[in-house]
């Protein structure tokens, strides 16, 4: 059936349209992203010259770069991991409450603390736990001073510590909406049955809310990953870790024919996140399916 | 019967309490953990060396040397910012709501990269692969801000829209007679204002605490010019920290509050009629 000429001037009129439409975002995008994306990977395989070349990368599998994702990895995964499961809990506890003002004041305040760091931060835990903050002088008077007892608020576990300022209230922000997949008619129902705390949380809990919290815990592993602003404030860029190493290659005098090392570093961290979206992506599915 | 009944009846008391005690104790270590350093950096703040309760720092900072170019700088930033990303945000977000939902993944698959992609690595791309031209403006970053917006703005605007039936909204309004822009003006974007006021919020708390790219790309920045300043005098860098950190949540509770009061008034205007 032929469509008539003016019908098929409006369709693609309107095709026209649409692409007009949303054109200026993809181009941004790609400009935006898309473009620095490709120019990190393509300069981490070239040498100064220009010349294709694997040293880059291989260059930053091994020794003191290689020390650096190590690091990077264990921090993002041990600042995912705790302050999940802390943003759990408390998210649970807000859910459960009863009072609205409560629920109100955590909401706004995981909205701004979920987007804190970098100096600010940096600042007030050097108010805080340094030598001479308040929280060591506190605890010297009962004589737990933490610097004396081994820690170092600019080491790697400093800066895991401060990271959860900022971790664990986004885990509040992306675990509230699940929450409200566990119904209070399943608790009574379990309770009624017979089952203990434990087990309501071992068999039904638990297992509805694993795929949300899995993600959520990726979504925290990719914010530690990246996290450059208060690891560099705080530690001055001396604790080894991957996006530090970039800084320093690129504020730093890089040595002659290792420009292109902390490009092969870029590359390497998104092979890292491009793996943790993957996971991201499969559980997200899992977890819609669970739930509808 | 009579052996289970106990159990069921007796059972939540107990728990209960527990589960109260348990709450007490999760609220209490969360909010030492986040109410302490809070505390130490004003204390910091306002506290000269021996201890005593003073303004010193606070009224040292507007004569500090740079402190008001970083500070212009970073404002002028948040403002070019914050304008682009709501031209071309809200309505290309709105547009492929109503016409082409099929790019809704794709979008929502755009806006979450800047949550993956470490700033440091793209601002490293960015300085390789922009003009020349483009470098030696700090504007280059406010380019990029509207790039690491895109995540909250977008989550934003696209809990507002899925609050109200936009289809609807703009069918009623063609039929009505009113053109396109119209009703895009007069009726999408009243409806949207709370999504776009918590867009806008976002985004100026972003540009304001981002130290990475401006860092990375030498403009001196608030946060960057905080930074180099804590080596000339730590009290007043704190000091001008913290009073950056109140005045952006001062921002986010009056645009808030604005808005809340703004659409009780709508309400009461619609009950009256």
């Amino acid at each position: 059936m032929a469509i008539p000429g003016a019908a098929r001037r409006t369709l693609r009129w309107r095709g026209l349209r649409r692409v007009t439409a949303v054109a200026p975002f993809i181009v941004y995008a790609f400009l935006g992203l898309g473009i620095p994306i490709l120019a990190v990977v393509d300069y981490a395989f070239r040498n100064p010259q220009g010349h294709l070349t694997l040293a880059n990368v291989s260059t930053v599998t091994h020794g003191t770069y290689l020390l650096g994702f190590e690091n990077s990895i264990l921090l993002a995964a041990i600042t995912s991991v705790v302050p999940g499961l802390l943003g759990l809990s408390l998210a649970y506890a807000i859910a459960t409450s009863r009072s609205p003002f409560l629920r109100r004041l955590i909401a706004t305040a995981s909205g701004v603390l979920a987007n804190f760091g970098g100096i600010n931060l940096t600042f007030m835990f050097i108010a805080t736990l340094g030598s001479t903050g308040i929280l060591t002088s506190w605890l010297s008077v009962v004589h737990l001073n933490p610097w004396n007892l081994g820690f170092n608020l600019y080491s790697f576990y400093g800066v895991a510590f401060v990271y959860l300022y900022f971790q664990v209230p986004l885990m509040v922000l992306v675990i509230t909406p699940a929450l409200g997949a566990l119904r209070p008619s399943w608790r009574e129902a379990a309770a009624n049955l017979g089952a203990t705390s434990w087990r309501y949380w071992r068999y039904v809990g638990l297992p509805v809310l694993f795929p949300s919290v899995l993600g959520g815990m990726l979504l925290l592993f990719g914010s530690a990953f990246a996290a450059y602003a208060t690891a560099q404030t705080l530690t001055a860029g001396t604790v080894t870790l991957a996006p530090i190493q970039i800084g320093n290659l690129l504020t730093g005098n890089a040595i002659s024919g290792q420009e292109n090392i902390g490009y092969a570093i870029g590359f390497g961290m998104f092979v890292v996140l491009a793996v943790t979206m993957i996971l991201y992506g499969l559980i997200q599915r899992r977890a819609s399916k669970w739930l509808r | 019967m009579v052996a289970l009944s106990p159990a069921v009846t007796g059972a939540p008391a107990p728990r209960r309490r527990r589960v109260r005690v348990w709450r007490g104790f999760v609220l209490g270590v969360a909010g030492a953990y986040f109410l302490i350093p809070l505390y130490a950096g004003l204390r910091f703040s306002f506290q000269d060396d021996a201890g005593h309760w003073s303004f010193y720092a606070v009224a040292a900072i507007p004569s500090q040397v740079g402190f008001s170019g970083a500070f212009f700088l970073s404002i002028k930033l948040a403002l070019t910012t914050l304008a682009l990303t709501l031209v071309l945000m809200v309505p290309t977000t709105i547009y492929i709501h109503l016409h082409l939902p099929r790019l809704r993944r794709m979008l929502e698959f755009v806006t979450v990269l800047p949550i993956v992609i470490p700033p440091i690595v793209l601002i490293l791309g960015v300085l390789r692969a922009a003009p020349l031209w483009l470098k030696a403006s700090p504007y280059l970053l406010s380019l990029m801000y509207v790039i690491l917006s895109m995540p909250f703005v977008y989550r934003s605007l696209d809990a507002g829209i899925s609050a109200i039936d936009l289809r609807t909204l703009v069918e009623a309004s063609r039929s009505l007679g009113a053109s396109g822009p119209q009703t895009l003006w007069r009726v999408i974007l009243p409806n949207l204002r709370a999504g776009i006021l918590s867009a806008s919020v976002l985004t100026l708390a972003l540009v304001l605490g981002e130290f990475t790219m401006a860092s990375l790309d030498l403009w001196t920045t608030l946060p960057v010019w905080i930074y180099q300043f804590q080596q000339t005098d730590g009290h007043i860098a704190t000091a001008v920290s913290m009073l950056s950190l109140i005045g952006t949540w001062l921002l986010i509770t009056v645009m808030v509050s604005l808005d809340r009061s703004e659409s009780r008034r709508s309400r009461r205007k619609a009950e009256v009629a």
